[in-house]
């Protein structure tokens, strides 16, 4: 500064100060120290007191963890080693370790049909959940139900075959109908697809014999068990239920009074039973309800009974979707000529969904959780499994925390997955800037 | 707004409207419940007519033109657009629908969709017309709306005043013979009415057949060829803009346009 300004009130700067760097107690860790931890005194108490109980459990886990036995064959030999020290005996998981994933009957020389499956399962399921993949890959998804159905219980090739012949078929009807009505096209449908479904089936036998060698060993479903089995059934009622749900929460918004109160009562009773009731009906009394004789599977009253259960709220988490949107968005799509299909397909559902998810995924996440309710009704699931043959076994009788905490281990990997992809979904479709 | 719509449009109140009849409505009534909302409307619009629909609020005008594309129901009388006569049956109300263009009060833009995608959509699925050709044609009145380089963006990234311009484009994408336009700019700010209603002005000169309901008369005064007054459900009165503005036949009229252009 010159002197002529010295003593002036004006002031003009010539020099501009160099950049400093902020004092250290404003810096990096302090800074977030202070502002997060020690903010306050009651937050630096409560802060300190945090840690204590941290440490009091991790200091009670860490060495049981660690410290755990891999190796042994019992739970006696377990104590032997262990010698009076109060650490894990991890060597349930290693000793049952098929028995837990796969269940004690599946026959271990086919383990690598499941795993098969599963492995497939990803590349079926990509296409659906990250839709930038190519669309050609849906192809595929199409075709693993019935891979995955072939795979798992085996049996000859035709009997998968003529169940995707029927949808085909019914697809084909119905796209050359819809044209005249809604009503022919699906009615078209679905009775092509019960021709084929009836004519193939008594194919069948004589197909299986010409063609020998297109056939797996067959697996019972009463075979099926582990986690194995938790999987499959989480994964067929949650695909199922989605679009049923989907179909139930329209229905229920119809004007037309048949479907109309048809969705609302199947709705309103699925509700307001509890699941474990529908189980045991499916496990007792659905039989009656089928053709004497016809025997069908457990597995799959079960997930008829399940798939119905959830379905019924995610129909009430769409209506919920579906009211939130403004009536304005229904109207721009009529005044644009959509018929209603089409105004559901392109303009409602997709934000209606959109809206929807966190609750489908809530649903998905405990109808998943719920799998393990089989367990009551002599389903050797992975909750059934540990209960049963493992527990009783003279071997590992009294080993329950290991157990447990593998199972809900297993659950809780495959639930946050679930719920990070939804997250995920949620931000790749944020478009409305709100 | 009445000197903005001036600046635009030469004053040409014997614009010429053909004989042909583009919509025609005859004795139509209808109730919200017991509450008579329209009552005995009568109203034929010739093609390439430009009516301006007015009137104090809960008088039936947004009613009314909800009526023609089958937005809201009639309980009696006949509705007839474009010769196809408006009644229960889905095929002839789609059909309408896809002749006759509306613009709502708060846009209703497909939020899900970029604006392209908004514009091409109708044609598509409803116009069968190849995707390749509705971008064109999408891009084309994009460009007439002047927002072609906002195409890929999404609705909520847009000004009022722009969204409603891509509502009009997205309704003229479908090449409508008639255009309904529900209070386009009520919910828009004084700076956004100008350039909708440019738009609205450039689309009368073009003769496009349009329905108007609005508040700015200004622009009823510039392109209008005809103005309709509406209270309680009915029509009260109907004449050009010229008499209609100077000299109103109706107290209710006068008391209505004494209100609105007195401040």
């Amino acid at each position: 500064m010159s002197d002529t300004h010295a003593e002036s009130v004006a002031f003009v700067r010539e020099t501009a100060l160099p950049p400093v760097p902020p004092p250290v107690a404003e810096r990096g860790i302090y800074k977030w120290g202070r502002e997060n931890l020690f903010a306050t005194p009651l937050n630096a108490l409560l802060t300190v007191a945090a840690i204590y109980v941290i440490y009091l459990v991790l200091a009670g886990t860490l060495p049981w963890i660690l410290g755990g036995v891999w190796t042994t064959s019992s739970l006696a030999e377990c104590r032997e080693v262990l010698d009076g020290r109060s650490a894990a005996c991890f060597s349930v998981l290693t000793d049952r370790w098929n028995q837990l994933l796969f269940g004690f009957k599946y026959p271990p020389e086919l383990y690598w049909r499941p795993l098969l499956a599963f492995v497939l399962m990803f590349l079926a399921a990509a296409p659906v959940l990250f839709f930038d993949l190519p669309r050609k890959l849906l192809f595929f998804t199409g075709i693993y139900p019935f891979l995955a159905y072939w795979l798992i219980w085996g049996g000859t090739i035709w009997t998968p075959i003529v169940a995707l012949l029927g949808f085909v078929v019914g697809y084909f009807v119905y796209e050359k109908l819809v044209h005249r009505s809604f009503a022919t096209g699906f009615f078209g449908g679905v009775i092509a697809a019960l021709a084929v479904w009836y004519v193939g089936g008594l194919a069948i036998p004589d197909l299986a014999r010409i063609t020998s060698g297109l056939r797996l060993e067959a697996v019972p479903s009463r075979d099926l068990g582990g986690f194995m089995l938790n999987m499959m059934l989480g994964v067929t009622c949650v695909s199922l239920s989605l679009p049923i749900g989907i179909a139930l929460a329209l229905g229920r918004q119809s004007s037309m009074p048949l479907i109309k109160w048809i969705c609302v009562i199947f709705i309103e009773f699925i509700r307001g039973v509890p699941l474990i009731t529908l189980l045991f009906v499916a496990n007792v009394m659905l039989a009656y309800f089928f053709p004497p004789g016809s025997g069908v599977d457990l597995f799959l009253r079960v997930v008829i009974m399940i798939t119905m259960f959830s379905s019924a709220y995610i129909a009430e988490v769409i209506r919920g979707g579906l009211a939130a949107l403004p009536k304005g968005q229904y109207e721009a799509a009529d005044s644009l000529g959509l018929d209603y299909p089409q105004a559901m397909r392109l303009i409602i559902l997709p934000q209606a969904l959109k809206i929807s998810i966190p609750g489908i995924v809530n649903i998905a996440v405990g109808l998943f959780k719920d799998t393990t309710l089989v367990s009551i009704i002599s389903m050797f699931d992975l909750v059934g499994m540990i209960r049963g043959p493992i527990l009783a076994s003279t071997d590992w009788n009294g080993v329950y925390w290991e157990l447990l905490g593998f199972a809900a281990l297993l659950f809780f990997i495959v639930c946050y997955g679930i719920s990070q992809y939804s997250q995920w979904l949620e931000r790749r479709l944020a478009t409305d800037h709100r | 707004m009445a000197d903005i719509a001036e600046t635009h449009v030469t004053p040409n109140p014997q614009m010429k409207v053909s004989d042909e009849v583009a919509i025609s409505i005859q004795n139509m009534n209808k109730w919200y419940g017991s509450f008579h909302v329209l009552r005995d409307i009568d109203l034929t619009v010739y093609r390439g007519e430009r009516i301006v629909i007015c009137g104090p609020s809960g008088s039936g005008k947004s009613t009314l033109i909800r009526c023609i594309n089958a937005l809201e129901e009639h309980q009696k009388g006949t509705i007839e657009v474009d010769g196809t006569l408006l009644s229960s049956d889905l095929k002839n109300i789609d059909k309408i629908r896809s002749e006759v263009g509306m613009c709502f009060q708060h846009f209703n833009l497909f939020p899900h969709l970029t604006i392209l995608e908004n514009c091409t959509l109708a044609p598509i699925w409803v116009r069968k017309v190849p995707k390749k050709k509705a971008e064109e044609t999408a891009m084309h009145f994009l460009e007439k709306v002047k927002i072609p380089d906002q195409a890929d963006k999404y609705p909520g990234q847009l000004s009022g005043g722009q969204q409603q311009r891509v509502a009009i484009a997205r309704s003229l994408c479908m090449r409508p013979r008639i255009m309904l336009f529900d209070e386009p700019t009520s919910a828009l700010d004084p700076e956004m009415i100008k350039e909708v209603l440019d738009t609205m002005i450039e689309l009368a000169e073009e003769g496009m057949t349009m329905l108007c309901v609005t508040h700015e008369m200004g622009f009823a005064r510039q392109v209008a060829n005809r103005v309709i007054f509406m209270d309680d459900g009915q029509i009260v009165e109907q004449n050009e803009p010229e008499e209609f503005f100077k000299n109103p036949k109706s107290p209710r009229t006068q008391l209505f346009l004494s209100q609105i252009l007195g401040h």
